[in-house]
């Protein structure tokens, strides 16, 4: 199909709407039914897919697409306030698409898609409804909530296609805030669901602490846009990013902060927003925690949507948070920031997802990592291959969990069926049994061979196994660029998080897959069931791209590799920025770095896990002692925020602006402000209206009264009376008047 | 011939007459007549006013016709107005109508 330039430009914006109204529709109409439900929001999801990949494909045939005016887009007055007299412009919104929009609308688009379907399946469409089933807790049967489930996952694609395709921040942080909002909705989406531990966080708190985490960041971010628009006189990308002279007066101006520019405070601002989206240190802890939602939502929140914006908006802001650098330079002040950020995130949470046993936490923390590897590749200014990981890991990290959640729903499935075998109707009274414990499986290959198969692609990947897999290319593009900038606290910081990469990888698949089950539940899973189809089929597309998605980045400098498949993704990509970044050399410590890690990790984690027996001592935990505790426990950084932040939070709140102030300073005033006016009032009740106001009005009222009582007495009724008092006023009148000297 | 201050006399001790039927009778015909006899000595001071004083104006006479016009129209509403009270109340003394009173 070929389209008109002019259709394009209009497909740019109608990318985001679709979701928006199937999330109307859902919820205005058709919350009924879960069929009709889940058609309207695959239904639409897969015409955004279909218009961002047509948008997509056709700028491959744009020559030099993302130079100049080559790019996909509108653009309309928003504000309509400008004024050429007095020289202010108009606030404009609008879409646009270069190559770096392309990328993401090619594969946020298509996760969103994958995740959408496999939703299906998850609910466990197609069951019946369980009567035991509370709305908000985890399901046996169908999901009681299962509109309300789509309605969400619609508004959150909405939200990251709206944020991909904006053309300026302000568009981009509404995007933002709306996948913030969805994200408090979907990890809180079993919001009734509480545990036996009172330690343990529930959906509720892991929603409200992911929100109150992220807008921190938020906040940061809004500043850093506000100050923008305050110096650059605009927020739109083009305008600001492709313009060199704006970009250096932004890099040459002094900030209110000495020593820094205006455009380092703007680019440590923005990445503070950042540092909250996507959860880098010290903002991590929301992640971890969200994974308290359904597991499509945290496939959704870690590969496609949240995470992936807050790389992306620095991917984005990149030629404004390095203006001022060049290759062999030192770093700009937000770039120094990035890069220790980021290495330091990487290797940290690497650490610990080394001793995590929840198959989910695991791959919470590997995102966290994998987050700090982006972040630091663009620290170091490796601008093309941050991009490229944001890709590749969007597809293998959404493989990954979807993968997790099949094998969760396995494991609850043998769970019930060893259950019911054991105990007959007496299941409901069996001790807890926690289904994502990768202890508690085992052996699963076997009963779910395509689950296997596809999450050990995406293990692989994610571990960076060479020349096959896209995490590899991906990954080595990152080392190869920290290398190249000469940053080698960066590179061996990245290459140790690479290695643990490896490690709690091959743990992980270890202890899920392989060996003897451990328990009966695990004896029992399988993926023999309807509701396996759909998550499945989400599963092996995944798997695909997972592999090849990193073929398209292959630098032509690879020895014997390089230059069978063309470098397409650097081409392509780097039309973004105003110059073409320089190909990358190839580095052979980088290469080889690469392949130790990777290789390595895999080896070492095989020789530790592959004798692994139930109720064995974890070997990782008798290799660190006491150091795997701290590990586990997250370096207590929960603790810690919740002594040093969040109770003096509550006791700011609760004690001192509740109690205190409120109650105490401000109830207090008012009450004696109060109580001084009854005071008041009585005294003018008792001194001046009692007897002044009200005396004086009964006066009247009693005296008049009185005068008719006296006088009535001469009202008798009878005429001649009346008659002779007239004659004898009228006598004595007429003796006072007509008799002289008797009045005087 | 006769002065005028007989002619005023008359009226005086007349009106005097009236007054006190007024005020001194019981029976409303005879008090209705009492206000007969007043306006009629007005009238003897105002035909002699007209005959000393004025003789050429007849503003004095035609006066005199005016009162005896309203005595004759008093007369005849007054009389039906006891004739009324009469049947209502079966009595024409002054002092048993005393609905007027408090």
């Amino acid at each position: 199909m070929s389209f008109t330039l002019d259709q394009i430009h209009t497909f740019t914006w109608l990318i985001p709407l679709p979701p928006l109204l199937a999330f109307a529709l859902i919820v205005l109409f058709t919350n009924r039914s879960k069929l009709l439900s889940h058609t309207v929001a695959i239904g639409l999801m897969g015409v955004s897919w279909v218009l961002s990949w047509i948008v997509f494909f056709n700028s491959l045939g744009v020559h030099d697409f993302g130079h100049g005016i080559d790019i996909f887009g509108i653009k309309f007055d928003w504000l309509p306030f400008g004024n050429a007299a007095t020289g202010t412009t108009p606030l404009t919104m609008g879409t646009l698409v270069d190559p770096l929009t392309g990328i993401m609308l090619f594969f946020v688009s298509l996760a969103c898609l994958l995740i959408f379907i496999y939703s299906v399946g998850y609910s466990n469409y197609g069951k019946a409804a369980d009567s035991h089933d509370q709305p908000g807790t985890p399901p046996h049967g169908v999901e009681p909530l299962y509109s309300r489930f789509f309605a969400y996952l619609s508004l959150f694609a909405f939200g990251m296609l709206l944020l991909v395709v904006a053309d300026n921040l302000l568009l981009l942080f509404v995007g933002w805030e709306i996948m913030g909002l969805c994200s408090f909705l979907l990890i809180g989406f079993w919001h009734a669901r509480d545990y036996p531990d009172p330690k343990q966080i529930t959906p509720r708190r892991a929603a409200v602490k992911a929100f109150m985490t992220t807008r921190v960041g938020d906040m940061f971010m809004l500043l850093g846009i506000v100050y923008l628009y305050a110096q650059a006189g605009t927020l739109n990308f083009r305008d600001i990013l492709h313009d060199p002279s704006v970009l250096l007066k932004l890099a040459t101006t002094p900030s209110v902060i000495t020593g820094l520019m205006v455009s380092h405070v703007v680019g440590l601002l923005l990445f503070a927003g950042t540092i909250g989206k996507s959860a880098q240190f010290p903002l991590h802890v929301w992640l971890p925690d969200a994974m308290e939602g359904p597991t499509p939502v945290s496939a959704m929140i870690h590969a496609a949507t949240m995470v992936s914006a807050g790389v992306y908006a620095m991917i984005r802001m990149f030629p404004l948070l390095s203006a001022g650098w060049e290759h062999g330079h030192p770093l700009t002040p937000p770039m120094l920031a990035m890069a220790a950020i980021g290495t330091f995130t990487a290797l940290f949470a690497a650490t610990i997802a080394v001793a995590q046993s929840d198959i989910k936490k695991v791959l919470a923390y590997s995102t966290i990592s994998q987050l700090g590897f982006m972040i630091a590749s663009l620290g170091v200014g490796a601008y093309v291959a941050a991009a490229f990981h944001l890709m590749t890991h969007a597809f293998f990290k959404a493989l990954l969990f979807l993968g997790s959640g099949s094998v969760i729903h396995g494991v609850e499935h043998g769970h019930r069926h060893a259950a019911h075998g054991a105990h007959g109707e007496h299941a409901a009274a069996a001790p807890v049994f926690d289904p994502q414990n990768m202890f508690n499986m085992g052996g699963l290959a076997k009963k779910m061979p395509i689950t296997y198969w596809t999450f050990l692609i995406g293990g692989l990947a994610l571990s960076g196994f060479p020349f096959i897999t896209a995490g590899f290319w991906s990954k080595d593009a990152i080392l190869g660029g920290a290398a190249e900038g000469g940053q080698w606290f960066v590179f061996f910081g990245l290459a140790a998080a690479a290695l643990l990469t490896a490690f709690y990888t091959m743990r992980q698949i270890i202890l899920t897959f392989h060996g003897a089950p451990r328990t009966a539940a695990a004896e029992h899973a399988t993926e023999r069931d309807s509701i396996f189809v759909p998550m499945l089929i989400a599963l092996v597309v995944l798997a695909f791209f997972a592999v090849t998605a990193g073929w398209v980045g292959i630098p032509e400098s690879f020895p014997v590799l390089g230059g069978l498949l063309p470098n397409w993704f650097h081409e392509y990509l780097g039309g973004t920025l105003i110059e073409h970044p320089p190909a990358e050399a190839f580095l052979p410590i980088a290469l080889w770095t690469s392949l130790i890690v990777a290789l390595g990790g895999l080896l070492l984690g095989w020789l530790a896990y592959r004798h692994y027996r139930k109720d064995a001592v974890d070997p990782v935990q008798r290799l660190l002692g006491p150091m795997f505790g701290v590990l586990r426990d997250k370096y207590y950084f929960d603790e810690v925020y919740e002594t040093v932040l969040v109770r003096p939070a509550y006791w700011l709140s609760e004690t001192f602006a509740s109690v205190w102030l409120d109650k105490g300073l401000i109830d207090g005033t008012l009450h004696l402000i109060g109580r001084a006016s009854m005071r008041l009032g009585q005294v003018f009740r008792d001194y001046f209206d009692l007897p002044v106001v009200n005396g004086s009005g009964d006066l009247v009222g009693n005296s008049v009264n009185r005068f008719g009582r006296a006088f009535r007495i001469i009202q008798t009724g009878k005429v001649q009376q009346y008659l002779l008092i007239v004659m004898a006023i009228v006598v004595v009148l007429g003796a006072v008047l007509l008799l002289p000297g008797l009045g005087r | 011939m006769v002065p005028l201050s007989w002619y005023l006399a008359l009226a005086a001790a007349l009106f005097c007459v009236g007054v006190y039927g007024v005020l001194a009778r019981k029976n409303a015909v005879a008090i209705l007549m009492s206000i007969e006899l007043m306006l009629n000595a007005v009238n003897i001071n105002l035909v002699a006013f007209w005959h000393y004083l004025t003789p050429q104006v007849p503003s004095g006479q035609m006066f005199t016709m005016i009162v005896l016009t309203v005595a004759a129209s008093e007369a005849a509403v007054g009389l039906a107005l006891i004739i009324s009270i009469y049947r209502r109340r079966n009595t024409v003394i002054a002092e048993e109508i005393d609905l007027m009173k408090w």
